[in-house]
């Protein structure tokens, strides 16, 4: 499938350059359809990967790349459903939302992604996953999840750990402070920093410089050079599903959810 | 080094065209999330336009229950 266009992403392959829109309002929250399209990618992508040469993911919503997980939805679910089915739906989340991470990190392709804005959460998750980030000014990283008594659930901790050690990752998830492209590009999280609205246009740039290069020998130095961190990340799962259950982040859920200020992205 | 004042009023301009409002209807002791009307993805914007203004990396729990615009200035001067 060359083309898909759903609710939630959409996808095109030209060039020899797969082009995956983010599209969801207000901004590219995680929740159950964008888990469904995103699996549909996942499905997709060995037959799309015959011909491309890079992928790239970014958004067309205005406040950012992604505001990371549907923390609405999931309130909603936790409080419409059965605990025990509750917190079993969570893990299952996870597990398929960690399958389709995976996917796109183990992709012999070039991934980039192209971000703006807010880049949070789920959403570094996701970002996390690629090559290369690209990142134009606006743009914010934050792993918000200690806020709400949990840990960054689709594999960030051991992507962020491989790509750049373990005192970044602590000083992101433990404050859970959100920083710049400056501070990104400094700690070596974002490879390239352009003008606000630049962004689709240097990944694009750059894509097209991959395409010059023989694909197999790509493959190869990106399989040696990136290992998938597969037993961290189950155990993440573990960890998650485990905090899940504790009713202090069912309380927070219901917080942020139901909160009147100004500021709930603060902590 | 800019005196406290340059800094509120480098600030305001700021916010002024960032968020298309008149600068002379800004006030340093105005709420700003009232005035500009911003919501808290939009105050995050502000946070990195003033980071990059002033040079220098402002950690948001600094901002904890800041909502007008001397506050949010006397934090940046306190890291210039």
């Amino acid at each position: 499938m060359k083309q898909f266009h759903g609710k939630a992403i959409s996808w095109d392959l030209k060039d020899g350059v797969i082009e995956v829109a983010l599209r969801r309002e207000p901004c590219n929250e995680i929740g159950t359809q964008s888990l469904e399209e995103l699996e549909q990618l996942a499905a997709a992508l060995p037959a799309l990967e015959e011909t491309a040469d890079a992928l790239i993911i970014y958004s067309k919503m205005t406040p950012g790349f992604s505001a990371g997980g549907d923390l609405r939805e999931l309130h909603q679910r936790m409080n419409e459903t059965e605990r025990g089915a509750a917190l079993a739906g969570i893990r299952d989340f996870h597990q398929r939302i960690h399958h389709v991470m995976n996917v796109l990190d183990a992709s012999p392709l070039t991934t980039i992604a192209a971000v703006h804005g807010i880049v949070f959460g789920g959403g570094l998750e996701l970002a996390l996953t690629c090559d290369l980030i690209i990142a134009d000014k606006t743009a914010r990283f934050c792993f918000p999840e200690l806020r709400l008594g949990l840990i960054p659930g689709f594999g960030g901790i051991p992507r962020l750990k491989r790509d750049l050690g373990n005192a970044v990752v602590r000083d992101l998830l433990l404050t859970g402070r959100s920083f710049n492209t400056t501070k990104a590009q400094q700690i070596g999280l974002v490879s390239q920093v352009v003008a606000e609205g630049e962004v689709l246009r240097a990944a694009r740039g750059t894509a097209a410089q991959l395409g010059k290069f023989d694909r197999t020998t790509a493959a190869a130095a990106k399989k040696f050079i990136k290992h998938i961190p597969y037993d961290e990340l189950r155990r993440e799962i573990e960890i998650v599903s485990e905090l899940y259950a504790r009713p202090a982040v069912q309380a927070a859920l219901k917080n942020f959810v139901e909160s009147t200020d100004a500021q709930p992205y603060l902590p | 080094m800019p005196t406290q004042q340059q800094t509120i009023d480098e600030v305001l301009d700021l916010a002024a065209t960032q968020f298309k409002v008149p600068r002379e209807t800004l006030s340093p002791d105005d709420d700003f999330f009232r005035k500009l009307g911003i919501d808290s993805l939009q105050a995050l914007s502000l946070l990195t336009r003033l980071e990059q203004h002033f040079n220098v990396e402002l950690p948001d729990y600094e901002l904890q229950g800041v909502s007008d615009f001397r506050t949010l200035a006397e934090r940046i001067q306190s890291r210039l």
